[in-house]
C-alpha cells in the first residue's frame, strides 16, 4: 500500500488538493500550483500556441493534456473545409497545434469528439483529487468528481501549455447544504439556477462552491455535473462535490480510469481527499431541494429567474429598479406579467451544462407520443458523439425526430454563438444552456430563457413556456 | 516584463452592474487564431442598439475605464480585456470584478482595481460631467486622483507586487525552478500511477 500522506483534521477537498499540487510561494505571494489535467478547444488556444513558438517553448506536458473541437463546429453539415472560413482556420491551427506540441486530439471525426466537459468525465480523464484547468468558464462542470477545476483566459493557457502551473491566489470555500428530495418536474438544473438566484450572480466571488447534503449525495454524476457547471454563473470559480460510491462507479472501466487493482488503490486515495466531517467553512449556506419548482430565467443574466408559476419582478419593488428595468426592455416583458405562456420560437436541448444522456432522456419523457407546436424551430444537440450514438442505440433520437426535434452532431451548437446555430432577430429561445446573457445566442437582440431539458421539451410541445409538471406524471 | 506602477490619463464610464464578456466581445469576434483587430469589436452590440461611452467623442482617447459592480463575469475569453487594452484601456476602476476577468487583465498588464461604491459614483460624475478631467492611478499607493481629489482604491497586495515588480506576465516565475514542478508531480498518485 501506497501512502498518500497524512492530513491534520478538518480540512476541506479543497485545501487538501491545493496543498498537494502546490508547487512553492512565487516571489509576488501567489502559489504555483501543478495543473493535473489541462483540457483544451479551438477558440482559447490559438494565440497561447502562437507565444510558446515565438518563445521557444515545448509543451511541458504533453501527457496532461487532451484537446478536443466543440465551439466553432457546425453541428448539421461539417464537411471539411468548413463553409465559414474563419471557423476553418480554427479548426486547421488546433490541428496544427496538436500536431506540432504532441498533444492528442479528439477531432472532429473522432469518436470520442465531443463538448470539452462532456467528454473529460466520459473518458475518464477526469478524476477526483486532480486540478483541472481549460480555458472555458464551464471547466467548474469536472468538480462534480471531487476535482479542483476553474476556467482560465488565454495567457492563463499559455502559462499551463508552458509550465503545466498556474500563478493562482487561493479560494475560501462556501458550503451549500442541498436536502430534501426533489419534487416531480424539478431537477438538478432547478436547483442550481435556485442557488444562484439566492446567492447573486457575484457572490460566489472569492469563493469554491462545495455542494454537500442529502439530496446531492442521491443525484447521479450527471446531475453533480449540471449543479457544478453553473457555479461559474454564481461567480464561483470551482464548485465541487465530494467523491463518493456514484463517483468511483462511474469512473470504473473509462478509458483513462485506474483499473484492477489500480482502481482499488485509487478509491482509497479518492475517499481521502474528500473534505474532513470536521472540516471548516468560510461559510455555509442551506437549500431545500423538496420546496423547489421548475424554474424559468425571466431576464438576461442567470440570477434573474423565478418559479414557472411565478411573475416577473416590478422595478419598483426591486433593489435595483435600473437594473430590472433594463432587463425587463430587453426581454419585452411588462412588470408582474406570468412567465408561463411567454411564447417561444426556438427550443434548444444541449451544451455543456444539460447535453448528457440523461438530460435527453428526461427530455424524451416529455416528448415521447407529442409534437413540436408549428411555430417552434426544435433542436438536440448532444453534448459528445459518444451521448449521440447512446441515445441513438436507446431509441431517444427517434423520439426527438419523430416528434419534429432536428437532431444534430455534438457541439455547443446554440449556446453561445460561435457557430452557424444562432438565434435571429428577436427570437425567443428556450434553452437548457447556460447563460442568457443579452445576445448569447448569436442575435444581438435574441432573448434566451433558461430552464431544464424537461421544461425546454414541454415549452417546445407548447409552443410556450409552460409547466413541465402538468406533462409528466411521475 | 515592464513593471507598472501609475496610470496617468482621462476616463470614461460604463454605467451598469453585471456587464458580462459577451457584451464586452461578442463571440462571433472569437472565431479568429489571433488577437489582432478586437479593439474595433469592443462592446459592439450595445454600440449598435444605443448611444455608447466607447462612441463618444467627448472620450477617445481615455485610458481609464469606471465601471460600477462584477464587471467581466460570464465566460472566461481573454478576448474581452484584450480588446479593452488594444481599444486603449490601461486600468479599470470598478466597485467589483468578476474572478476571471480579473485574472486575465492582471496577466496581460491591465490593472482593474476597486474603490467603493459612493466612490466610484462620484467618479463617474465628474467624468460624466468633465470628460476632460485628468486622472491619475497609484498602485503603489493605493490611490485614484481625480482633478486634484484622491480616492483610495484597492488592489490584492500580490496582484500589486506583481504589477510594480513586473512580475505580472507569468510565464518566466512558473518556468524557474522546474525542479520543484517535476517533483511536485511525481508526489501525486495520479501521475505516479495508482
Amino acid at each position: 500500500m501506497k501512502s498518500f500522506g497524512t492530513y491534520t483534521m478538518g480540512k476541506t477537498l479543497l485545501q487538501k488538493v491545493w496543498d498537494l499540487h502546490t508547487v512553492r510561494q512565487l516571489p509576488t505571494g501567489q502559489t504555483q500550483l501543478f495543473i493535473g489535467l489541462h483540457l483544451v478547444h479551438e477558440v482559447t488556444s490559438p494565440q497561447a500556441f502562437d507565444t510558446l513558438r515565438l518563445r521557444g517553448w515545448k509543451v511541458a506536458r504533453p501527457d496532461r493534456t487532451f484537446a478536443t473541437v466543440d465551439h466553432i463546429i457546425p453541428t448539421r453539415e461539417r464537411k471539411r473545409p468548413f463553409l465559414d472560413v474563419l471557423a476553418e482556420d480554427m479548426m486547421a491551427a488546433l490541428e496544427r497545434n496538436c500536431g506540432d506540441f504532441g498533444i492528442r486530439l479528439a477531432g472532429l471525426d473522432d469518436d470520442r469528439q465531443g463538448i470539452v466537459h462532456v467528454i473529460g468525465p466520459d473518458l475518464g480523464l477526469t478524476q477526483p483529487g486532480m486540478t483541472i484547468a481549460c480555458g472555458d468558464s464551464h471547466t467548474s462542470t469536472h468538480g462534480a468528481f471531487g476535482a479542483v477545476a476553474f476556467g482560465i483566459g488565454t495567457s492563463q493557457v499559455r502559462d499551463v501549455l508552458a509550465s503545466q502551473c498556474l500563478a493562482l491566489d487561493p479560494l475560501k470555500v462556501r458550503r451549500i447544504r442541498i436536502t430534501g428530495a426533489l419534487p416531480r418536474g424539478v431537477y438538478a438544473k432547478d436547483v442550481i439556477l435556485a442557488i444562484i438566484q439566492q446567492l447573486g450572480v457575484s457572490g460566489g466571488t472569492g469563493y469554491a462552491y462545495e455542494y454537500a447534503g442529502d439530496t446531492v449525495e442521491r443525484m447521479s454524476m450527471d446531475e453533480r455535473m449540471t449543479i457544478c457547471n453553473m457555479s461559474i454563473e454564481g461567480g464561483a470559480r470551482v464548485g465541487y462535490v465530494n467523491p463518493d460510491e456514484t463517483t468511483f462507479a462511474y469512473l470504473n472501466g473509462r478509458p483513462f480510469a485506474a483499473s484492477g487493482d489500480a482502481f482499488t488503490r485509487a478509491r482509497a486515495w479518492w475517499r481521502s481527499i474528500a473534505s474532513d466531517p470536521d472540516a471548516v467553512y468560510d461559510d455555509e449556506v442551506e437549500i431545500r431541494a423538496d420546496q423547489l419548482t421548475p424554474v424559468v430565467t425571466w431576464g438576461v443574466n442567470p440570477g434573474q429567474s423565478i418559479a414557472v408559476d411565478g411573475r416577473v419582478p416590478a422595478p419598483a419593488d426591486a433593489a435595483d429598479p435600473a437594473s430590472i428595468s433594463d432587463a425587463l426592455d430587453y426581454m419585452g416583458l411588462v412588470p408582474g406579467q406570468p412567465i408561463s405562456g411567454m411564447k417561444v420560437d426556438v427550443a434548444f436541448i444541449g451544451s455543456c451544462t444539460n447535453g448528457r444522456l440523461s438530460d435527453l432522456r428526461e427530455a424524451a419523457r416529455v416528448i415521447r407520443g407529442r409534437h413540436v407546436a408549428p411555430h417552434v424551430k426544435a433542436l438536440v444537440v448532444p453534448g459528445s458523439a459518444a451521448v449521440s450514438r447512446a441515445a441513438e442505440r436507446e431509441g431517444l433520437a427517434d423520439v426527438f425526430r419523430e416528434a419534429g426535434f432536428e437532431w444534430r452532431g455534438a457541439g455547443c451548437s446554440m449556446c453561445l454563438g460561435m457557430n452557424p446555430d444562432r438565434l435571429e432577430g428577436r427570437q425567443v429561445c428556450a434553452a437548457s444552456s447556460n447563460r442568457n446573457f443579452k445576445g448569447r445566442q448569436g442575435s444581438p437582440t435574441g432573448r434566451t430563457l433558461l430552464m431544464s431539458p424537461a421544461m425546454v421539451a414541454a415549452a417546445a410541445v407548447a409552443g410556450e413556456v409552460t409547466d413541465v409538471r402538468e406533462l409528466v406524471t411521475s | 516584463m515592464s513593471a507598472i506602477t501609475q496610470i496617468t490619463g482621462r476616463a470614461l464610464l460604463l454605467r451598469g452592474d453585471d456587464i458580462d464578456t459577451d457584451r464586452i466581445m461578442p463571440a462571433r469576434f472569437l472565431r479568429a487564431i489571433t488577437f489582432d483587430g478586437l479593439e474595433q469589436h469592443v462592446f459592439e452590440d450595445d454600440r449598435k442598439a444605443a448611444p455608447h461611452p466607447f462612441d463618444d467623442p467627448r472620450y477617445q482617447g481615455a485610458s481609464i475605464l469606471i465601471v460600477n459592480s462584477n464587471f467581466g463575469c460570464g465566460s472566461s475569453r481573454e478576448h474581452a480585456p484584450q480588446g479593452l487594452l488594444r481599444w486603449g484601456i490601461k486600468a479599470i476602476v470598478g466597485e467589483s470584478f468578476a474572478e476571471i476577468f480579473f485574472g486575465n487583465a492582471a496577466i496581460i498588464g491591465l490593472p482593474c482595481v476597486t474603490a467603493s461604491e459612493q466612490d466610484v459614483r462620484a467618479l463617474q460624475t465628474l467624468t460624466d460631467r468633465n470628460p476632460q478631467s485628468s486622472f491619475w492611478i497609484d498602485l503603489v499607493e493605493g490611490l485614484c486622483e481625480a482633478d486634484g481629489v484622491r480616492y483610495p482604491v484597492a488592489l490584492s497586495p500580490k496582484i500589486r507586487d506583481a504589477f510594480i515588480t513586473g512580475a505580472w506576465d507569468t510565464t518566466g516565475m512558473l518556468l524557474a525552478n522546474y525542479a520543484e514542478v517535476d517533483a511536485t508531480a511525481a508526489r501525486l498518485p495520479y501521475i505516479r500511477g495508482f
